[in-house]
């Protein structure tokens, strides 16, 4: 009898002692994340084509990212991982990388994926006949071989680092698109992926449907339904954003700073916060006698106050830029220092450049000719015709005579840019991950149509840009593309402007978003809405 | 009547030559390449990828070979592919034919329906406050730009009162539904965008309605008719409004390449994928092939409207009937 009630006591006490204890909670209570509900996405555009190595527009690359994989991708902090590559080993100083597949994968039709899949995406990206952008990185390739089903074998002609970054391009499925005309395939409205969401439906101009793979090697994403929405007008865009018709869309800085802050928002939406990858400048024609002398692109940055810019343009929501790299990103040389806003220095520049008001009638002149120049910037960009008020004003005051044309963009790149038939622009360049920059700065790309059409020529800069696409090592890539910001910022080529912010608002009932350098969309797969919060129940 | 047809059929063929040569170099003509925009100034699309692009597209030819090839498809009826998407081009427009014509059609037929009546009630009742009242009604109406008063009326009825859906033409889940729910959904979805659509066209519709009621109203014949003891109504209706309708024939047979036209602004607003943007799209694009798709099937409609203007004419009024067969 004693023997029973001290064995109940000792129970009860091992409940007491227990009770509390945070393992037992989370064995009483689901931790774990429900599955279920949608996600509405608006987008201003419509996809133009789910054939992965054909899609060029951010619209169908936001859709093809969803349902396809690359052997390797970003992670969250903008290092290199493997996604359909297990591993890799990189031989021969860079002429050689052999990946190593998963073997664990299959098709959303249920074939498995293997290493004849990256060959034939591989001969597609090359193939003539094919209209792809994307041809110029894999053109590198000298061969691929298939050594087993799981094991590729890519030579480059030369050690080619971006190269390796290049494989995040999607791969296609050979058994499906082997026999198919490649402009004229059902694939492109109907894309067979690996990735974590399954295409669905789409409905031209109004939605694309994506659907989560149960099969994805990574495990079942949360969120059953992904719906993209095209919503062209920004103002609609918003307005369904206070009816919750959306769940996730960019916002633009007046939103963010100024129509957001109302007790709807702080209930029902999170927003976030973290630098884009891109960047707006103040470029100048290089070829153009007036900004030749280094010291007159030098004035023109001091008196121009870049955190003005940024205050009034974008309400401060973004970052003064000294250089052609993402701030978050390891090239990025955080030495470099933006120049101040000094319109007395910047007087004295120009004076010693020869720039002085001979005439006293408030303009600079220098051989009795007016410093004037035209700003342009093109039409539907109301941020760089923005940029470009507050840049003529600024100029105005040392007594620089800017004239704005704003021009529509087709004609802006065909006529002024390709042409080179400007004396300035303000423009952006969007970023991508890997810090290879060579289409942009070096002093071979000035052709008709290339991307170096300021005409920026230096030598040493043009041998790093080689040295940074031979170098695989990213503590020696480091080094050399600091240098290369240094030295392109000491150039003074042209005008860094700013970075701005990626602003995206998320609906309040998605958990499991963490905002990391690169950006909240890298762990989509992760996010969930608990059971009792989901809105969209009937599928 | 039926060799009348038939001269005139043959006589537009001719005309629609001319417009396709002129509209083929005139889009040649603008600045810009279909490739480069394509491209979206991203470096990793290198020149030579971009090249190659533009010669499996044909853009590397001489414009008058790229015309001839045009026009040889186009004897087989083929439209050829849009550059962006290598859709065939008949395809993207045919998918967004339906949206665009019903909700034009209806939009047309709120206005007749609504713009008739003002008019009639207008011109019969000259100078009244009605009159007045409506005048100034239309002529808002007329003045008001329809993307503010569009996004006015989203946000009353659909943040603040919460009654209407604010954009597109279905709800997400909108295959979840059964046929009632379907009905319904489409119903409130369309509803603003046709509301906004008619509200533009009415106060033309009814100042054309009431000018031409008046003129007739002060014909004699009509003072025969009230001389011999018609009652008010039989002389408005049955000998005033169908003389007075006359016109709005040939504003019917206008109102045909219309009905297949959309304005961007409003389908942007509405989020309604129809052919005034998908035009819109291809003319900022490039995508030549699609502006001359377009181009030539409003080319073929306007002169066939017109054609179907005139014929209707002859058929419903005897004196252009008498004239064409002297």
């Amino acid at each position: 009898m004693l023997k029973k009630i001290s064995r109940c006591v000792g129970i009860f006490f091992l409940i007491v002692l227990l009770w509390g204890h945070p393992a037992l909670y989370a064995a009483g209570c689901p931790q774990t994340p429900d599955y279920g509900d949608a996600i509405v996405t608006a987008s201003i555009g419509d996809a133009s084509t789910l054939v992965p190595i054909l899609a060029s527009d951010s619209s169908s690359q936001d859709i093809c990212g969803l349902v396809f994989n690359g052997l390797v991708r970003y992670d969250k902090n903008l290092n290199l991982e493997g996604e359909l590559a297990e591993s890799w080993e990189i031989g021969e100083s860079g002429l050689v990388i052999i990946f190593h597949l998963r073997k664990n994968v299959r098709w959303h039709d249920g074939r498995p994926f293997t290493a004849r899949d990256v060959e034939f995406t591989y001969r597609k990206l090359i193939d003539p006949n094919v209209k792809t952008p994307y041809s110029g990185d894999f053109e590198r390739v000298k061969s691929l071989e298939i050594l087993d089903d799981h094991t590729v074998k890519v030579t480059y002609k030369e050690p080619f680092s971006p190269g390796f970054s290049s494989w995040g391009m999607w791969i296609m499925p050979k058994h499906i698109l082997e026999n198919e005309d490649f402009g004229n395939t059902r694939f492109s409205r109907n894309p067979v992926g690996t990735g974590p969401y399954k295409f669905k439906e789409w409905k031209t101009g109004e939605k694309i449907v994506l659907v989560s793979n149960r099969d994805y090697y990574e495990g079942r994403p949360y969120i059953n339904r992904y719906i993209y929405r095209i919503i062209p007008d920004q103002a609609t865009t918003f307005l369904e954003l206070q009816t919750q018709g959306v769940d996730e869309v960019g916002l633009t800085p007046l939103q963010y700073a100024r129509q957001t802050d109302t007790p709807f928002f702080k209930k029902y939406y999170r927003k976030y916060r973290y630098p884009s990858f891109g960047y707006t400048y103040l470029g100048f024609n290089l070829k153009d006698p007036k900004f030749a002398d280094k010291r007159v692109r030098l004035a023109i940055d001091y008196a121009i106050d870049k955190d003005e810019i940024i205050k009034g343009v974008l309400l401060g929501l973004g970052r003064v830029s000294t250089g052609p790299f993402p701030p978050e990103s390891w090239a990025y040389n955080k030495e470099v220092k933006p120049v101040s806003y000094d319109p007395k220095k910047a007087r004295e520049l120009l004076k010693e450049a020869g720039w002085e008001d001979h005439d006293r009638d408030g303009w600079l002149d220098k051989d009795g000719k007016r410093f004037k120049f035209v700003l342009m910037a093109n039409q539907g960009n109301d941020t760089r015709k923005m940029c470009a008020e507050i840049i003529q004003r600024r100029l105005k005051e040392i007594g620089i005579d800017v004239e704005i044309r704003i021009i529509e963009w087709a004609t802006f790149l065909s006529e002024f840019i390709d042409k080179r038939k400007f004396d300035a622009v303000v423009m952006g360049w969007g970023l991508s991950r890997d810090p290879d920059c060579y289409d942009i700065w070096h002093s071979s790309k000035q052709r008709p149509g290339e991307f170096n059409f300021i005409g920026y020529e230096n030598r040493e800069v043009d041998s790093l840009l080689d040295a940074g696409r031979r170098e695989f090592d990213q503590g020696k890539r480091k080094e050399i593309y600091n240098k290369i910001h240094q030295m392109i910022f000491d150039d003074h080529p042209c005008i860094f402007l700013f970075v701005p912010d990626a602003l995206p608002v998320v609906h309040a009932r998605f958990k499991g978003i963490e905002p990391a350098p690169a950006g909240i969309g890298y762990n989509f797969i992760k996010w969930h809405v608990p059971k009792e919060e989901q809105r969209y129940t009937r599928w | 009547m039926v060799n009348y047809i038939l001269r005139r059929l043959l006589g537009m063929i001719p005309v629609l030559f001319g417009i396709t040569v002129i509209t083929f170099f005139v889009i040649h003509l603008s600045p810009g390449k279909p490739t480069r925009l394509q491209a979206e100034m991203s470096p990793r699309m290198t020149l030579d990828a971009r090249e190659k692009i533009e010669r499996l597209l044909g853009l590397d030819k001489p414009v008058y070979v790229q015309y001839t090839d045009w026009i040889k498809r186009l004897a087989h009826f083929n439209l050829g592919r849009s550059f962006t998407d290598d859709r065939p081009v008949w395809d993207k427009i045919a998918e967004r034919l339906p949206i665009t014509i019903s909700i034009n059609l209806l939009a047309i037929l709120v206005i007749f329906l609504v713009a008739v009546p003002i008019g009639i009630i207008s011109a019969v009742k000259e100078n009244s406050i009605f009159d007045r009242i409506s005048t100034i009604f239309v002529f808002t109406g007329f003045a008001t730009p329809d993307f503010w008063l569009a996004l006015l009326l989203m946000s009353l009825f659909g943040v603040y009162l919460g009654w209407l859906p604010i954009s597109g033409i279905k709800s997400v889940d909108f295959e979840e539904f059964n046929f009632i729910e379907k009905i319904f959904d489409l119903g409130r979805h369309l509803m603003l965008p046709i509301f906004i659509s008619a509200f533009g066209g009415l106060a033309g519709m009814s100042r054309y309605m009431r000018t031409s009621m008046l003129e007739v109203l002060n014909k004699d014949f009509i003072r025969t008719a009230r001389a011999k003891g018609l009652s008010e109504k039989a002389v408005i209706y049955k000998h005033a409004l169908r003389n007075a309708l006359l016109p709005f024939i040939t504003i019917i047979g206008l109102s045909i390449p219309g009905l297949i036209g959309g304005s961007v602004i409003f389908e942007s607003i509405f989020s309604i994928p129809g052919v005034g943007k998908l035009f819109f799209e291809a003319v900022m694009a490039r995508d030549y092939p699609l502006i001359m798709g377009e181009l030539l099937f409003v080319a073929v409609l306007t002169l066939l409207g017109n054609l179907l203007a005139d014929v209707m004419y002859a058929v419903v009024d005897p004196r252009i009937r008498a004239s064409g067969n002297k």
